[in-house]
This record gives structure tokens, C-alpha cells and sequence, in this order.
């Protein structure tokens, strides 16, 4: 395919554009992916997540900037939430990475949530095969950790670096309640502010508490603005790394994030194929019966199900 | 799964730091249901294009008040072409003398927004060409 | 001030009138509007009586010109001594050019100069380097090293004339040109007037000619405070400008509040490097914006001198009177000027101007017809400063001290805008300060949604804009717009180029080096900068040495 080998040389424009059909319409893009799949797998990626302000990209830029020191090249998808009252997004990440929109050897993609969530980890799955297969050897995936569905999206990389930062107040509340057992190192960002060590103290009492396996993450102060901590970090990072690779979890991890990816197209086609093959009329009169007891709900999914089956088996959809 | 979205670029090209406008009409495209991508101050034509191709926009809105635009719009168009990225619209406001919109025309950029413009007029305009 | 007995029938007489007459009069004549709004968007009520001042205190609140809490003015006499300095921001182009503008200016009976920098200058690049590609010369005059500065001032007598230069970031750099230039006439710093706009704070918030980060930039001010207190008494150390913050869409209290929480933070800041707030403070000079709301605005000034002397006699203990004193620079809003029916602007100017005099302003800025469209042609800067002229002359308005005072409106302004103010400035301190507000986006994100509310009430036709959303007509294309040469850069890099072949190269290095020795220890740099200048060492050469010492500042955006 033209642009599977477009992409695999390395153009821009052509993964690029993949990205956006990955985005608005996944079933045509779909078919590129499928020979763009056998060219992926080589990039080492990196969940970069944490509460709004917290200092992820400009944490990624100084990151970024170190791997192209040496040599390494670099994708980065920046993820920001669309409005669920306009449907528009600001995407306002790249102004932290403005040195790096012509390096060669970056390639910076910005992404809105548009309010369908289960399906965009599937579409960050796509774009970081897209980048993978661009040839990006290390991929960052950024998003704002404030909800289980942002938390989902990071899972699927290797490595998840949490950020927080001191004097966000509940923030801190908000990292217990959901995002806390996805971290594999915890970065406190503007360590020069004042509650910085009490934060270290309070998420180090929570990894004693929540201590489950081999890995205990790691707990380090950064000042982003200022390198300060960024070599450790990195250190960290690549500590990380040996240990998934040693342990076989990384294996492990690769394989979780295949099947979700699977059930979450699964999930994703699925709704797809109710809304097409059975209309809301339908579904209305059902739910009414159901309301007033003239049919129960296990019989009317029953029916349901059977419509979509048929309409799936007859080719209504792939 | 399908969710088309508008993409805009907002970029500041240049040295001056008036971004009131451009940041009034990155928002009136946001509530317009656009995703919109705004790079902050003192962007170079480089990495204005390298941007608006990476993010594939539909549509890069350029806002200068400097009086640079006669030697940076054509630079942006130049590299654009030189991307092969000719598809992607450009607009332009800012403080832009009447007298120079003609040849700012002839390189390409579909459209200038004088001051006083109303942003509905700017979201009907891409709306119209992005189809 | 008034009887509380007087007050209470005011408020009954009011109810009655109200209930009886004004309501019979809107069930045959229903008002224009449901609700009426002042140019900032704050509430406007039907009318104001003594009943709406009820603690109201002559001595407390107003006083007299000259006394605290300076409400009416900070001089005893105010414009029946002197009237205000009329000073046209003026520069493009070529040093040359703009010495000849200058020349022009003052001939017309303009009294003051103000310098306006070319961009590459402002964020401290040479005309030579590739960022500054299409920028020389354009929004302001090019200056790269002292020579340039010598030819800006050429035939300017620098003892005579007072002058003001909107230049922040690299401010030392060229408050030490100046110095310099003026030492080649023989006149010594302690003779000089003028302004240097120093101001730091708005570039992060609203104007983005920003270089360093915060706290370098922060160091850098407080060595010009401690410079000019010893060397140049009679020299404003900065000019704290609310002025780009209400461009960028803020409102009047907005406009004061960000302002002062600016001068609050500098003044805290040369405090911590160990200045006595009176040895700098009476330095200090302020630079408003005059919008179109003529007595909002009008109350905006007063309340702006009332809060900023509380604030220096019970915040930081001022004794000084002179350290109480909120002086002012006023330029009308270019952000209300119109592309459209352009001479429309003339009438606009000059009620903005009107505002800034009935404001009791120390110099003025009127901004010309065509600045929507282009920078000013001669004869439309000649209009604007004939309007000052006009008005100062003709109007009457300077023949006694602040006339509008106990205007019952005036005085409810003047006390709204202060309390509510007070209390942006009581959240910035909770923030930890104007810097770390800034840094948090807080500051920016307030401004921005009034810039977006003020936008929207244009467009839903709330607000008129004459010309633009309300008497259109089909108009020609301007034409006699100033152009500057685009031949300007080359010529720049060229005397540049020219510059560096012949000054002593030595000289240059060593100075350098010392300077970026300096800049690593906490010892005053002004010094230093001064003998880089004096060595013709450029503009940008000193900058980048700053740089490298101390970083660059990242802008922090939110939407």
C-alpha cells in the first residue's frame, strides 16, 4: 500500500494524515493499519500523565530534548479534552515544546478527547503505531490523569510516569481515589515549592500501603524549568525498563495492552453494529415493555442480540 | 467510529506579542466545535508549517500586528509548497493595510480578517472551504 | 459628609419617586435597555444620590490636591501650574528617520519625547539576526548599538528634554545608551528626565516582549531602582503599565488591580534586595490606559491614586509623600480604534483624552486616526496632538483642579473600582503575588475572558461600535498610509556589519566577559552594561550573554 510504504520511509505528512482518519473515521483507516501492523512494535512507550498544571509538557520537552542528545528519536501524542458542550478543543500543549516543531527527529502530534473515550484509546493505540512505524523509537503519550478513562488511555504504554506537584490542594485526594496503582515512578514537579517534602511523604505512605509486586516506584522531586531532576528521572525511566524486561513483565504488559486493544475494538464494533442494525424506534419500544413489565430485560437483550448476529453474520457489517 | 473534526492552527508568526486577537477567535473556533491548535508567541514560518503538518490542520489562522506579514506570509507559503501541503487553507488577520491584501492573495492565503471583523464571519468561511 | 437624617428622606423621596413617577413613565416610555452596563461591563444604575455615599468622608476619601490620599490630584495646582506633558509615542525606521520625527514633534509644540523600539530591539536581537527578519525598523526605531543611539538623539538637547522609552526586557541596555549618548553632550545622569518603562510583569501578561524568566528579570529591575536613586534623581525608574492590560481586554478594575499588584510586587522585590521603600519609591511612575467609558474611566484614575497610597503608606510604611504619589503616563486605547470610518477615531481620541485630563494624568498620549491600519501618517499624529492641544487651550476643563469630584456617580465609580480592585489584589496575594499569579496563568485567564465576553457582546449587538457593528457604510481603501522602507533592515545590517569592522574588538570582549562574570555573583549590572555600551558592544551581543547566564522565559498559556 502506498502509504503503509510512505509512512515506513519516514513522511510526515503521510502518518500524519493517517492519524486524522484514524480519528474520524477508524473502519477505512483500519485497512492501512493492518499492513501497518507487521512495522511495529520496536518503540519504547512512555505514559506521561498527572492533574492539570502539573508541569507534563514541559517535564516531556526536557525528556524529549535529552533522548535527541542522544540520538534517539522521538513521537509525542498530547492528549487535551474536548468540551462536551461544544464538541471543540484547545489544544495548547505544544507551546511548552515550541524547539522542538523542527527537529527532524520529533514528530508531535496534539489529540482531543471528542467525547468518545472508549474509543480513544484505541485510537491512541493506532497513533502510536503510526509513529512506531514512522520510525519513532521512543513515544510519549500525555494526558491529564483526573479520570479512570484519561487513566486507561496511559496503561498501554510500558512506563507511566505520575506528576504532581505541591499545593494543588485535593489534587492529591484525586491521585489516591483512582490513578495511584498505575504509576511506575512518581515525579513531584516545582520541588522548590513549599509542601514539596510532606507530598513525597504522603504519596511514600501510600506506596508502602498499596505495595503490590516486585517494582517500588520510585518518588523524585524535579523543577522542570531548570533540568532540575530530569537526568534522574531518566535514569529512572531506563531503571524501569531493565527491570520489565528482567522480570518478564514487559511481555506481560505488552500482552494486557494487546487484549485490551482487541476488547476495546471488539466493544467499540459492537456498539457500532446496534446502532446500525437496530433502530432507536425499536429500542424505544423495547425499553417501554420492559418499564412496564411486559417483557423482562434478559429476553429483550436476547431478541437484541439476535438482530445483531444475524445482521453481522449476513454482512450488514465487517 | 466516526467523529470528523475541523482542525485549526492559531500561530503568531513573528515578534510581537499582541495575541488578544488571536486568542478571541482560537476560542470562538473552539465553541464552534473546532480543535483548535494554538502554538503561542514568535513562530517561525518553519515552525508554523512544520506544525500545521504534523497536526494535519485543515485551516492555519496567521495573526500579525506588526507590519512583518509582507516578508513572513509569503516565506509560510513558500514552505508550504515546498512540503507539498498547498491543501491546507490560510487565513490571516491583524493590523494588515488594505492596500497589501491583493498580494498576499497571489501567494496563496485564502483570506484576510481586518480588525473589526466578526468571528462568525471567520467560522462560516472555513466551515464553507473545509468540506 | 451628609446627614444621616438627610440621607434617610433622600431614600424614602427615592422609593417614592421610583414607585410613582418613574414607573408611570416606563409603562409609557419603556427604557432603551433592560439593563444598563458601563464600558467595563459593571452595572449602571438608573441614578445616583447622595443616598448611594452614605459613609462618604471628604478628608478620608478625597482631601485635598496634594494631600493624602491624593484622590484629586497630586499636585496642589495641578494644570493651573503646568499643564500635562503631551508626549506622541513615536519611532520607525531608521535611527535617522526617527531623529527627524522627533525634531518635527517638538517644533510642533510637543513637550516630551517617547521612543518606540522596533521589535528585534524590545526582545533584545540585532538587526542582523534571523529572527528579526522583516521586523526592523517596523513598529519602532532600530537600535543595535550606541551609535545608533548617538543618531537618535542627534540636535536633542538631553538637559532640555524629557524623555520617555517603552523598553522592558532590555532596559539597562539602553537606559545605559542613553547615559551614554547624553554624556557625549555633557550632561550627567543626575540632569536627566525621563521614563524608562522597565516593567517586566505586563510583558508576561499581556504585551510578550518578554526575554529572561522572572527572577533574573525581577534583579535586573531592582539594579536600575538602585542605580537611578543614587545617580539619577530625577529619572522614573520604571513606568508600571496597566496600559497593555486593558488592550488585552481586561476591564477597568481589572486594569488597576493587575497594575498595582505589579507595583506591589516590585516594590516588595527591591525591598528583599535591601532598598528602603523611600529611597525608590517616589521613583516609581504608573502608565494607564484611557478607554471610552469617559467617567468610569475618570473614576478608574482617582480610584488608581487613592488605593496605590494606602497601599504604600499602610502596606509598606512609606513616610515620603512623594512615595505615596501614583504619577501617570496616559495613551488613549488603541484597542477601541477602528479599521472602519477611521476618522471616526478623532472623536474617540478625544474623549479618551478628555478622561485622562479629567483623570488629573501627568503626560499624554493621544493616538492617531489611522493606527488600526497602518503606524501614523504625519498629518494624522499632527491631529492628535492638536486635540491634547484642544483640549488643554479650549475646553476649560484646566482652569480649576479635578471638576468632577462629588459628582455622586463619579464618587460611586471611584469607590467600586478601589474596593473591587482591592479585592483582585487580595487574591493575587493569597496566590503568593503578581509573579506567581502570572505564572499560575491566573492573571492572563481573567483578562482573557473579558477580552472574549467584550468580543461577544459586539457580536450579539450589546455593544455598539460605531462604524463596525452599526452605521456602516461602503467605504474606498485608505490610501497615504505610512510605509516604512523595506530597504531599512538592510541598511541596518549593513552599519552593523560596518560596526564590528571598526570598533576595538578587544575592548569589546573584555567587557563582555566581565559582564557575564557579573551576572553569575548578585552585584549590580548596570555598571557593567554601561561600559559594554560605551565599547559599542550591540544590543544583542549583551543580551545573549544574559542569556546564556540566565535562560529564557517560556510563555505559559492558558486558554
Amino acid at each position: 500500500m502506498e502509504i503503509v510504504k510512505k509512512i515506513i520511509n519516514g513522511d510526515r505528512r503521510a502518518a500524519a494524515k493517517l492519524i486524522t482518519l484514524a480519528e474520524n473515521d477508524f473502519d477505512k483507516a483500519e485497512d492501512i493499519l493492518k499492513e501497518l501492523y507487521s512495522y511495529t512494535g520496536n518503540a519504547l512507550v512512555i505514559g506521561i500523565t498527572g492533574p492539570p498544571g502539573a508541569g507534563k509538557s514541559t517535564i516531556t520537552d526536557k525528556l524529549t530534548k535529552s533522548l535527541r542528545k542522544q540520538g534517539k528519536t522521538v513521537g509525542i501524542i498530547a492528549i487535551d479534552p474536548t468540551s462536551p458542550f461544544t464538541g471543540g478543543a484547545l489544544l495548547g500543549d505544544r507551546i511548552r515544546m515550541q524547539d522542538l516543531s523542527t527537529d527532524p527527529g520529533v514528530f508531535i502530534r496534539s489529540m482531543g478527547t471528542r467525547g468518545h473515550l472508549g474509543g480513544l484509546s484505541q485510537v491512541t493505540q493506532a497513533a502510536v503505531k503510526i509513529l512506531d512505524a514512522l520510525g519513532k523509537e521512543v513515544i510519549f503519550i500525555e494526558t491529564v490523569g483526573v479520570g479512570q478513562a484519561e487513566v486507561d488511555i496511559v496503561k498501554v504504554a510500558d512506563t507511566v510516569v505520575l506528576i504532581t506537584m505541591p499545593g494543588m490542594g485535593d489534587d492529591i485526594q484525586i491521585i489516591k481515589a483512582g490513578i495511584m496503582e498505575i504509576g511506575d515512578i512518581f515525579v513531584v514537579n516545582k520541588a522548590d515549592k513549599e509542601g514539596c517534602e510532606r507530598l513525597i511523604t504522603e504519596i511514600e505512605m501510600m506506596l508502602d500501603l498499596n505495595q503490590n509486586g516486585q517494582w517500588r516506584p520510585p518518588v523524585l522531586k524535579t523543577i522542570a524549568t531548570s533540568d532540575f531532576g530530569i537526568q534522574e528521572l531518566e535514569r529512572e525511566i531506563k531503571h524501569h525498563l531493565e527491570y520489565l524486561k528482567e522480570s518478564g513483565e514487559l511481555e506481560q504488559r505488552r500482552r494486557e495492552s494487546a487484549k485490551k486493544e482487541i476488547f476495546d475494538i471488539i466493544q467499540e464494533k459492537w456498539k457500532e453494529i446496534l446502532a446500525d442494525s437496530v433502530s432507536n424506534e425499536f429500542l424505544n419500544e423495547i425499553v417501554t415493555k420492559v418499564v412496564k413489565r411486559d417483557e423482562d430485560p434478559y429476553t429483550a437483550v436476547k431478541k437484541i442480540s439476535d438482530i445483531l448476529m444475524y445482521s453481522y453474520t449476513q454482512g450488514g457489517k465487517k | 467510529m466516526k467523529a470528523k473534526k475541523i482542525r485549526v492552527l492559531v500561530a503568531k508568526p513573528g515578534l510581537d506579542g499582541h495575541d488578544r486577537g488571536a486568542k478571541v477567535v482560537a476560542r470562538a473556533l473552539r465553541d464552534a466545535g473546532m480543535e483548535v491548535i494554538y502554538t503561542g508567541l514568535r513562530q517561525t514560518p518553519r515552525q508554523i508549517v512544520e506544525t500545521a503538518i504534523q497536526e494535519d490542520v485543515n485551516v492555519i489562522g496567521l495573526s500579525i500586528l506588526s507590519g512583518a506579514h509582507t516578508h513572513l506570509f509569503p516565506e509560510i507559503m513558500r514552505l508550504l509548497k515546498e512540503n507539498k501541503a498547498e491543501d491546507i487553507i490560510v487565513i490571516a488577520g491583524g493590523v494588515i493595510p488594505e492596500e497589501d491584501i491583493p498580494e498576499l492573495k497571489k501567494v496563496g492565503i485564502a483570506e484576510i480578517f481586518t480588525p473589526g471583523t466578526d468571528t462568525r464571519d471567520i467560522i462560516n468561511f472555513i466551515k464553507e472551504k473545509v468540506k | 459628609m451628609f446627614d444621616k437624617n438627610e440621607i434617610k428622606k433622600i431614600k424614602q423621596l427615592r422609593e417614592q419617586w421610583e414607585n410613582s413617577t418613574i414607573k408611570k413613565t416606563l409603562e409609557r416610555f419603556p427604557e432603551r435597555k433592560d439593563k444598563f452596563v458601563s464600558g467595563s461591563g459593571e452595572e449602571v444604575d438608573r441614578l445616583y444620590a447622595p443616598d448611594n455615599l452614605e459613609d462618604f468622608d471628604y478628608f478620608k476619601d478625597l482631601n485635598f490636591p496634594g494631600e493624602y490620599p491624593y484622590t484629586r490630584g497630586v499636585q496642589p495646582t495641578m494644570y493651573r501650574g503646568r499643564l500635562w506633558t503631551m508626549r506622541q509615542y513615536a519611532g520607525f525606521g531608521t535611527a535617522e528617520e526617527s531623529n527627524k520625527r522627533y525634531k518635527y514633534l517638538l517644533t510642533q509644540g510637543q513637550t516630551g519625547l517617547s521612543i518606540a523600539f522596533d521589535l528585534p530591539t524590545q526582545i533584545g536581537y540585532d538587526s542582523d539576526h534571523p529572527m528579526s527578519l522583516g521586523e526592523v525598523g517596523k513598529v519602532g526605531v532600530a537600535i543595535d548599538s550606541l551609535k545608533d543611539m548617538e543618531t537618535l538623539f542627534d540636535g536633542i538637547p538631553l538637559d532640555r528634554v524629557s524623555t520617555s522609552m517603552t523598553i522592558n526586557a532590555p532596559a539597562a541596555v539602553l537606559l545605559a545608551m542613553y547615559i551614554a549618548v547624553a554624556e557625549k553632550q555633557g550632561v550627567s545622569p543626575d540632569k536627566l528626565k525621563g521614563t524608562i518603562q522597565n516593567d517586566i510583569l505586563k510583558e508576561y501578561i499581556a504585551r510578550g516582549t518578554y526575554i529572561f524568566p522572572p527572577y533574573p528579570s525581577m534583579r535586573l529591575i531592582t539594579n536600575i531602582f538602585e542605580f537611578c536613586s543614587k545617580e539619577m534623581p530625577s529619572w522614573n525608574a520604571i513606568s508600571i503599565s496597566g496600559y497593555h492590560i486593558r488592550e488585552a481586554g481586561a476591564t477597568a478594575i481589572q486594569e488597576v488591580a493587575f497594575t498595582l499588584a505589579d507595583g506591589i510586587a516590585y516594590v516588595e522585590a527591591a525591598i528583599k534586595s535591601g532598598l528602603k521603600v523611600d529611597d525608590f519609591a517616589p521613583r516609581l511612575s504608573f502608565f494607564f490606559n484611557a478607554h471610552n467609558d469617559l467617567l468610569e474611566e475618570v473614576a478608574k484614575f482617582r480610584a488608581a491614586r487613592r488605593l496605590w497610597a494606602r497601599i504604600m503608606k499602610e502596606r509598606f510604611g512609606a513616610k515620603n509623600k512623594k512615595s505615596l504619589m501614583l504619577r501617570f503616563h496616559t495613551q488613549t486605547a488603541g484597542c477601541t480604534l477602528t479599521a472602519q470610518q477611521p476618522d471616526n477615531n478623532i472623536i474617540r481620541v478625544t474623549i479618551q483624552a478628555l478622561a485622562a485630563v479629567l483623570g488629573g494624568t501627568q503626560s499624554l498620549h493621544t493616538n492617531s486616526r489611522d493606527e488600526a491600519l497602518a503606524l501614523p501618517a504625519e498629518d494624522s499624529v499632527r491631529i492628535a496632538l492638536r486635540t491634547q492641544q484642544i483640549i488643554a487651550y479650549e475646553s476649560g476643563v484646566t482652569e480649576t483642579i479635578d471638576p468632577l469630584a462629588g459628582s455622586y456617580y463619579i464618587e460611586v465609580l471611584t469607590k467600586n473600582i478601589e474596593e473591587q480592585a482591592l479585592k483582585y489584589i487580595e487574591k493575587i496575594d493569597k496566590l503568593g503575588g503578581a509573579p506567581r499569579a502570572i505564572e499560575k496563568g491566573f492573571i492572563q485567564q481573567e483578562i482573557q475572558n473579558s477580552a472574549y465576553q467584550y468580543q461577544k457582546e459586539i457580536e450579539e449587538g450589546k455593544r455598539i461600535v460605531v462604524g463596525v457593528n452599526k452605521f456602516q457604510i461602503k467605504e474606498e481603501t485608505p490610501k497615504g498610509l505610512l510605509r516604512v522602507d523595506p530597504e531599512v533592515g538592510r541598511r541596518q545590517v549593513e552599519k552593523l556589519r560596518e560596526l564590528k569592522e571598526t570598533r576595538d574588538n578587544q575592548k569589546v570582549k573584555v567587557s563582555l566577559s566581565a559582564l557575564g562574570r557579573a551576572a553569575k555573583t548578585d552585584a549590580n549590572l548596570i555598571p557593567f552594561i554601561l561600559d559594554c555600551v560605551k565599547s559599542y558592544v550591540t544590543l544583542g551581543e549583551i543580551c545573549d550573554v544574559l542569556r546564556s547566564e540566565f535562560g529564557e522565559y517560556k510563555e505559559s498559556i492558558k486558554l
